[in-house]
């Protein structure tokens, strides 16, 4: 019955060729074919954003993406954040989430990582209202937001000053 | 001891452990786990709230490639065609215990029940066949509402109950009709509070293995405690102590119903029994709207009566309470919340008539809060109504009633659900109101307030203030082992579903055991790792877990002084612990590693240890509380209300909290802070609709709205830390306070907004259409 293309598709840097099923989600192909878990799956109908996962540069819910529709695409999940980093630390905003406690379960957070790695790379300098906006599609019930607020406020400073230091 | 080691022990807001491995994605949530030859079930729900199931025809769905089993009731071993679901906790007040099978026998009772589960390679596959399976439903009249429940010639929602009454009860203080008849005030509140969920971001899920050769399941639950679980399947199967081993991995937020017992684990762990294969479950995210536990249905009709001067001389009243289909948890809900009422007040006199009944919906489980919010929330609407009928500031009608200092351990004169009296072990109410009230500049705010109105905004300011039971019993297990290597692991039931365990036990032990946290892993909730265990729910594993590893920490500590003192030829007196070692506290530099000290322990072949110390560098704890210790909060909002939307928007929230010392107060003000948030959405958004015959209506997001970033408040924290004398490490529970005070405080500040239409709120949650409406019914003279 099922229904099968082949997919080559770029993943945090390595290229993978497949075959898959048509209907077969982004997300379940990156967490049940390419085991990278860290992209989670919070709703299946695109609001909780747990899934949000960088295709092409751009956030997208991979709840709601084909896996089919990204072939020949480059997809970012939380797994490469730190790909750049020396051995053992973590990115600018990973750091800054567990310095100001931006996370308790840990679930929503692969989520709120990707969509603010988007959000402070096209906005630099953002207002906490501004932040919150960003955050609007993605669902944490831990939290109450000011933690991942303040991480964001945090890393977009750090961010800030590693361009002026390097100017 | 002033070592570097005890800047990172209790007290310190040290980072937490879990983060990194959260943060690159690398943590093991249930549905990261993959194993070998695994399937994947999905279930057939029943479509009706209440029907009768006829003929169910599985060949449809067994035709499909790739599907290897569809379970109904019928295919299920005996056990579980003889046995229901357990209760958890038996009650001698219930009059009709109703509990589910593992798969619905001959009646659904809920929409979402279900009914039969398939098996297949993948859950694509899975769920093609689910819609394959063909039952005949005969639908039976549903009951949707409690209060409707109980009326005569209601539908039942069992067929051939004797009523839709699962128990009813009666709270007394003393005579509370006679005090009543006395008094110089009474005033009457009707008040509705409506069903929410947790909606924690990881639905539920199961992955069970069955290895034959050992006949032993291996069951891996996103829980809040993985003791309980395999104690329900031990009540269901004779299942001996070896045969049953349940795992909780990373657990994407708890709030309470992932610590239920559901169908779905026992269909599961047959499956892969049957198939001799391992099987994976994953809620998705409709299901669980349907099928996983919510709560807070309840109807208040009560009356308060006051003296002259607004003490209160009485409350009486009757709570309806909504169990839902089933009673899993028997009355815990109801009596939780009858026994918060009082408070933080003297109440000389209480009558309470509770009624737990059952309706065609989803059960009522313990949701973050367990029944105490919508306690605090009558009680605090009660307190709003004393003084806008007086004509007194708000928080002077609660200053005049509060307990005082003086008078802790206080008796309230209840049996709580712990079956100990509710007594107060300590706190300090008027400080901790006056704490949010100077933090959140109540004084000034009605020139605030008018200001506003002249620019014809209105905003409001509300109060709630809350007793709250916390670190309920019985116990929590915790092994501190040194191994031979010299690694320190903390085993323990507990259960975190967020809470930072792994740091906050590591932090007491570190204390005891000179070490860095970051030198001790904390191993939570695997019943192969420890025997006993309850796991983490009711605010319940600081006091329990904490003080089990603060003991059994401190007998470690003491044996390797014991050990080390025969092994360096001194007195155990002159020994310290610190950097791994034990050493001589006039010279540090003489010391042994705690792995060499191990060793000793673990003993030599051969070589007899009678009459010496236990063997092992480790001690286990169940520490055992006496009863509930009482946490309290005061939380103060400021809103404003948009009176052409209805929208409210918290321009400030203050809360005041006091659980007693504090093991890592950056984890508490998380717990805190994401407690208000789904107070929030208690008190502004959440409402799950049913149709009348109890259909449910809100089954996604977008349908169904959780608070985002933009609509919950940057929060005020107030610390109060009174320390409960009842436990060694003088503690209390934090995870549910920031929700319990958070909705009377929201909804009292939205109908001050609205002091000027007279709008009067009782219930919640008051969402922007339920404003508009009150306007309307309400408004005097407003033009358009």
């Amino acid at each position: 019955m099922s229904d099968t293309r082949k997919l080559s598709i770029t993943v945090n840097g390595t290229t993978h060729n497949a075959t898959v099923e048509t209907r077969m989600t982004l997300v379940d192909f990156l967490r049940h074919e390419l085991l990278l878990t860290g992209t989670h799956v919070g709703c299946e109908h695109g609001v909780c954003g747990a899934c949000t996962v960088l295709v092409k540069g751009v956030s997208v819910r991979a709840c709601l993406m084909l896996a089919v529709q990204c072939h020949g695409a480059t997809v970012h999940t939380v797994e490469s954040l730190a790909q750049g980093e020396p051995q053992g630390k973590l990115n600018v905003l990973q750091q800054a989430f567990q310095d100001h406690h931006g996370l308790q379960c840990g679930f929503c957070t692969p989520g709120m990582l990707m969509t603010l790695t988007e959000f402070l790379r096209d906005h630099p300098d953002p207002s906490e209202a501004e932040v919150r906006e960003a955050l609007s599609g993605n669902l944490c019930r831990c939290t109450g937001y000011q933690g991942i607020v303040d991480a964001a406020l945090a890393a977009a400073r750090k961010m800030r000053e590693e361009v002026d230091e390097s100017k | 001891m002033d070592t570097p080691e005890k800047l990172t022990g209790f007290g310190a807001s040290v980072k937490r452990k879990e983060d990194p491995a959260f943060l690159r994605g690398e943590g093991q949530y249930i549905d990261d786990l993959h194993l070998p030859n695994m399937l994947h079930a999905s279930f057939v729900r029943s479509p009706y709230a209440h029907a009768c199931i006829g003929k169910i025809d599985k060949s449809a769905a067994l035709a499909l490639p790739g599907v290897h089993a569809v379970l109904t009731f019928a295919d299920l071993p005996e056990p579980a065609r003889v046995n229901t679901l357990p209760c958890l906790v038996p009650h001698p007040a219930i009059k009709q215990l109703k509990l589910p099978y593992a798969l619905a026998k001959d009646e659904v009772c809920y929409a979402g029940e279900p009914v039969a589960c398939v098996v297949a390679d993948n859950r694509y596959i899975a769920e093609d066949a689910a819609q394959r399976v063909e039952v005949d439903y005969e639908p039976l009249d549903a009951v949707n509402n409690c209060r409707d429940a109980v009326e005569d010639g209601a539908p039942l929602a069992h067929a051939g109950a004797e009523s839709n009454i699962a128990a009813r009860f009666l709270v007394k203080v003393g005579d509370a009709d006679r005090a009543f008849a006395g008094a110089a005030h009474v005033f009457r509140e009707k008040i509705y509070q409506h069903r929410g969920g947790a909606f924690f971001i990881e639905c539920r899920g199961v992955v069970a293995e069955f290895d034959k050769p050992r006949g032993a399941f291996t069951l891996h639950v996103a829980s809040q405690g993985s003791h309980r679980i395999k104690r329900s399947l031990m009540e269901m199967f004779p299942l001996a102590d070896h045969e049953v081993r349940v795992l909780t991995p990373d657990v994407g937020g708890g709030f309470g119903p992932k610590g239920s017992f559901y169908p779905e684990y026992i269909d599961v762990a047959v499956a892969a029994e049957m198939l001799g294969r391992p099987v994976k479950w994953i809620s998705d995210r409709r299901e669980d709207f349907m099928a996983t536990h919510q709560e807070r249905d309840q109807y208040w009709d009560m009356e308060i009566a006051v003296d002259a001067s607004a003490k209160i001389i009485g409350v009486r009243g009757q709570l309806i309470h909504e169990t839902g289909a089933y009673t899993p948890w028997g009355i815990v809900l109801p009596w939780i919340t009858a026994t918060t009422v009082p408070g933080p007040y003297v109440i000389p006199h209480l009558k309470l008539d509770v009624l737990s009944v059952f309706t065609n919906k989803i059960q009522t489980t313990p949701v973050r809060g367990a029944g105490r919010p919508e306690a605090v929330t009558v009680m605090e609407r009660l307190m709003d109504r004393v003084a806008r009928e007086l004509k007194l500031d708000r928080a002077e009608v609660r200053r005049r009633n509060f307990i005082q200092p003086s008078q802790m351990p206080y008796k309230v004169g209840i049996i709580f659900r712990d079956g100990r009296p509710v007594t107060y072990d300590s706190g300090n109410y008027p400080a901790c109101l006056d704490g949010a009230l100077k933090k959140s500049d109540y004084a000034n705010f009605p020139a605030r307030q008018a200001v506003a109105r002249k620019d014809g905004r209105y905003i409001g300011i509300g109060m709630a203030i809350a007793v709250e039971a916390t670190g309920l019993g019985p116990y929590e297990s915790a092994t501190v082992r040194v191994a031979t290597s010299g690694r320190i692991t903390i085993y323990t039931g507990a259960s975190p579903q967020g809470q930072a365990h792994k740091t906050t036990l590591a932090q007491i032990a570190a204390d005891q055991l000179g070490v860095d946290y970051t030198d001790i892993d904390v191993v939570t909730s695997d019943t192969a790792a420890v025997a006993l265990g309850m796991g983490t729910f009711a605010a319940r594993t600081a006091v329990n877990a904490g003080n089990s590893v603060h003991v059994a920490a401190m007998e470690v500590a003491a044996k390797a002084k014991k050990i080390a003192a025969g092994m360096m030829e001194c007195l155990e007196d002159d020994l310290e612990l610190a950097g791994g070692h034990v050493r001589l506290k006039s010279a540090p530099d003489v010391k042994k590693p705690l792995r060499e000290i191990a060793g000793r322990a673990f003993g030599m072949p051969g070589f007899s240890m009678a009459g010496g110390l236990t063997p092992g560098l480790e001690h286990t704890a169940h520490f055992t509380p006496d009863q509930s210790a009482y946490s309290n909060s005061a939380q103060v909002a400021e809103v404003e209300v948009d009176i052409e939307t209805g929208e409210v928007k918290i321009l400030r929230h203050t809360v005041a909290h006091d659980c007693g010392r504090v093991i890592n107060p950056m984890v508490v003000d998380g717990q805190v802070v994401g407690g208000v948030a789904h107070g929030v959405g208690n008190a502004l958004y959440e409402e799950l609709k049913f149709d009348d015959q109890a259909q449910p209506l809100t089954t996604n997001f977008g349908e169904y709205l959780l608070p985002m970033a933009a609509d919950v408040p940057r929060v005020d924290l107030v610390h109060l830390d009174t320390p409960s004398p009842l436990n060694p490490l003088g503690v209390k529970g934090a995870g549910e306070g920031g929700t319990i005070s958070a909705i009377g405080a929201i909804i009292s500040a939205v109908e001050n907004a609205l002091e000027p239409f007279g709008v009067r709120i009782a219930e919640a949650p008051i969402t922007p259409m339920r404003i508009v409406e009150l306007l309307g019914e309400h408004a005097k003279g407003r033009t358009a």
